[in-house]
């Protein structure tokens, strides 16, 4: 699904090397993990891939179901089936988040040739959908995130996925900001998309999360490049001895 | 004190070919009295305080530069709005292209007709509010408007009005030059909507003389249309009774030049008075509101609230003014313009003043100019939405607190649908 070819970047505006050589494959239907202590470079990695700009990519590939996307502006990417849940969702005021959802899906489907969905139509979905993720119909009304609380934008970046239906999702720290029960609403969110035809790249600092996402894979990341990979047993090695003992186990 | 000479040599070629009109009733006075004030203060020039930052040139002149008619036909803005239509035609009102103008309530009379009656209430309006809204800052091309404007509308609301009243301004003529001159008076639990719409003239030169009294209810929305070559000066002079409410929206699109003056007195307690404005200018494109508010009575809120979206080297100005005088305690006034700069040719020239003598008033006013945010837009792109209609999006969201300032949902539906069908024709996707 999304195969990343020794990928070097750097920040645009200043000569640091962010990436180092990371590769990476996610395949469909599996769960991903990334994991790694602060400025490894997770949040570069989740931007990069969305397209955001600021970032030189200055070796290496990505591509997604095969087509490369980092020539594609992040609309395309999005179309191709990318999505990326923020960290730090964006607030817009004046753009009501219903109008804000219809235009997307809509968008999306324009760009693959589909029709559009009726004002009906996307009602109805974007109801239940809602409604799983206990957004009430007041949060629908309300300008994008403006005024929401962290747990409350969250759920809103899962509610757009699960209403744009991406090939691929990212989760850039999804937990950061949540208490217990809402980052159980959002896991649960989540793995209700799980789904045979979907990647997922769940990028964390803390395991906690992977106890509601359950991982296929966890890879370490640190100073730009995935210093180990392994299976869900690896999140708990993080959480027992820290990144300090496996940076030190990998040198 | 004489007018120094290229005032005079200005005043002299424009008043050469107007014709003070002959009606020999109960305006004759205002009339005369107008020339007599811009005899005194000539037209506005480059000097002007209030004309820095607009070039008042082509609004003086004896002539009027041609100015090309839209070549579609745009239906009305308000088409949708069971409303009383009245037609102008290049500053004329034209009776069969109009609604029969009896509405429950509400009493319309023309301005030609009321102008040869002998005694009329309309003469305790008439250049009345002008001439008080000429005071501290003189406005002379509202004078000039007194004086020569033949034709208009004259409205009298006693009641609760059926249906909005719809002012339809057509362009048909590549050099008409239309003095319009309308006076309407709210009486005391009355509500009346009027809109307008419409480029109106090549050149227009308009006047909205608004009396609200106690208690009344003042509704007004206005759209200056897409017909760019036209140049249009309007002033709206309002006085507000007790506990009234005026509420004033404009929106622009396009237009080489429109000056835009509202000055706004509240003299009764209590009064409401909200004015906001949104426009969108494209390349050769000057818009500039300049607002007065003069809160004179306690208790009573102002707020102002303009938009400017700018691309390719348009212009925007706004001059915005609270005066509180001594006495006016527990004023709560609040001023708000921005601009949307699409590019780095565009500029956004503002003026916010405040003059405040009482002690005990709320009083906030702020300016900005900025560039689309870039994180937001990122945020719409990397959902799919392209990089034009997300800009779009952006665009209309910062004119939303303006067009919010509209009481009735449905004519801000039909606003906003005029603005984004401005935006797609201009879209780059």
């Amino acid at each position: 699904m999304l195969e990343i070819k020794n990928l070097h970047v750097k920040l645009e505006d200043e000569d640091k090397q962010i990436l180092k050589g990371v590769n990476l494959t996610v395949e469909a239907g599996k769960v991903h993990a990334i994991m790694g202590p602060n400025g490894s470079g997770k949040s570069t990695l989740s931007y990069v891939l969305s397209g955001r700009d600021g970032y030189e990519v200055t070796e290496g590939s990505a591509t997604l179901g095969g087509e490369d996307i980092l020539d594609m502006e992040p609309e395309e990417r999005a179309a191709a089936g990318l999505f990326l849940a923020f960290q730090y969702p964006v607030e817009i005021p004046g753009v009501g988040n219903m109008t804000f959802l219809r235009t997307a899906v809509n968008s999306q489907r324009k760009a693959r040739g589909e029709e559009e969905l009726s004002a009906g139509e996307f009602l109805k979905v974007v109801r239940e959908k809602a409604k799983a993720l206990e957004i009430d119909a007041n949060m629908l009304k309300r300008p994008v995130n403006v005024g929401f609380s962290g747990g409350e934008k969250k759920r809103n970046e899962i509610l757009q996925m699960a209403m744009l239906e991406p090939k691929m999702c990212i989760l850039d720290e999804t937990d950061s900001g949540l208490d217990v029960d809402a980052m159980k609403l959002v896991a649960d969110g989540v793995n209700a998309l799980r789904d045979e035809g979907r990647g997922f790249l769940v990028i964390t600092h803390y395991q906690r999360l992977l106890d509601h996402i359950k991982p296929d894979v966890v890879h370490i990341l640190s100073d730009g490049r995935i210093i180990k990979t392994g299976g869900p047993e690896l999140a708990l090695e993080v959480e027992n001895n820290g990144y300090a003992g496996l940076k030190a186990e990998v040198a | 004190m004489a007018l120094p000479q290229p005032k005079l040599d200005t005043l002299d070629a424009r008043l050469t070919v107007l014709d003070l009109p002959d009606d020999n009733g109960c305006l004759k006075p205002a009339r005369e009295d107008a020339l007599a004030r811009l005899h005194a203060s000539g037209l506005p020039g480059r000097r002007d305080e209030y004309w820095k930052y607009t070039r008042p040139e082509t609004l003086t002149s004896a002539e009027v530069i041609p100015a090309a008619l839209l070549s579609e036909r745009e239906t009305p803005v308000f088409d949708n709005v069971d409303r009383v239509r009245l037609v102008f035609v290049d500053g004329v009102f034209n009776a069969e292209a109009s609604d029969d103008p009896s509405l429950a309530g509400v009493t319309i009379e023309r301005l030609a007709d009321v102008a040869a009656h002998d005694i009329h209430w309309a003469k305790d309006i008439y250049g009345v509010l002008e001439t008080r809204g000429q005071t501290p800052v003189s406005r002379p091309l509202a004078a000039l408007n007194t004086a020569f404007a033949t034709d208009g509308l004259v409205i009298h609301a006693t009641g609760k009005a059926a249906k909005p009243i719809a002012l339809e301004y057509l362009h048909q003529s590549e050099t008409s030059d239309a003095h319009l001159h309308h006076v309407i008076k709210v009486e005391t639990g009355a509500v009346v909507t009027i809109l307008e719409d419409g480029p109106a003239a090549a050149r227009f030169n308009k006047v909205m003389e608004v009396e609200v009294a106690d208690g009344g209810t003042f509704h007004h929305v206005r759209a200056q249309g897409r017909d760019h070559q036209r140049r249009a000066a309007t002033h709206i002079f309002a006085r507000l009774g007790e506990e009234s409410v005026f509420k004033s929206f404009t929106v622009t699109m396009n237009g080489v030049l429109t000056r835009n003056d509202c000055v706004l007195e509240l003299t009764g307690d209590n009064a409401v008075a909200h004015i906001a404005g949104a426009c969108v200018g494209d390349g050769d494109f000057h818009h500039d509101d300049t607002v007065f508010i003069t809160h004179d009575a306690l208790a009573c809120e102002s707020r102002q609230v303009f938009k400017k979206v700018l691309r390719n080297g348009a212009t925007g100005v706004f001059q915005g003014k609270i005066l509180v005088k001594a006495g006016a305690q527990k004023t709560d006034g609040y001023q708000i313009s921005q601009s949307l700069l699409l590019d780095d040719d565009s500029q956004f020239l503002a003026k916010p003043e405040l003059e405040i003598y009482a002690d005990d008033v709320v009083c906030s006013h702020g300016s900005t100019s900025g560039a689309i945010d870039e994180e937001g837009l990122f945020y719409l792109r990397s959902r799919g939405v392209p990089v034009g209609e997300a800009t779009d999006l952006m665009t209309l969201a910062f004119l939303a607190e303006a067009i919010q300032e509209i009481e009735d949902a449905s004519l801000a539906e039909n606003i906003l649908a005029r603005l984004e069908g401005w935006m797609a024709r201009r879209r780059k996707d």
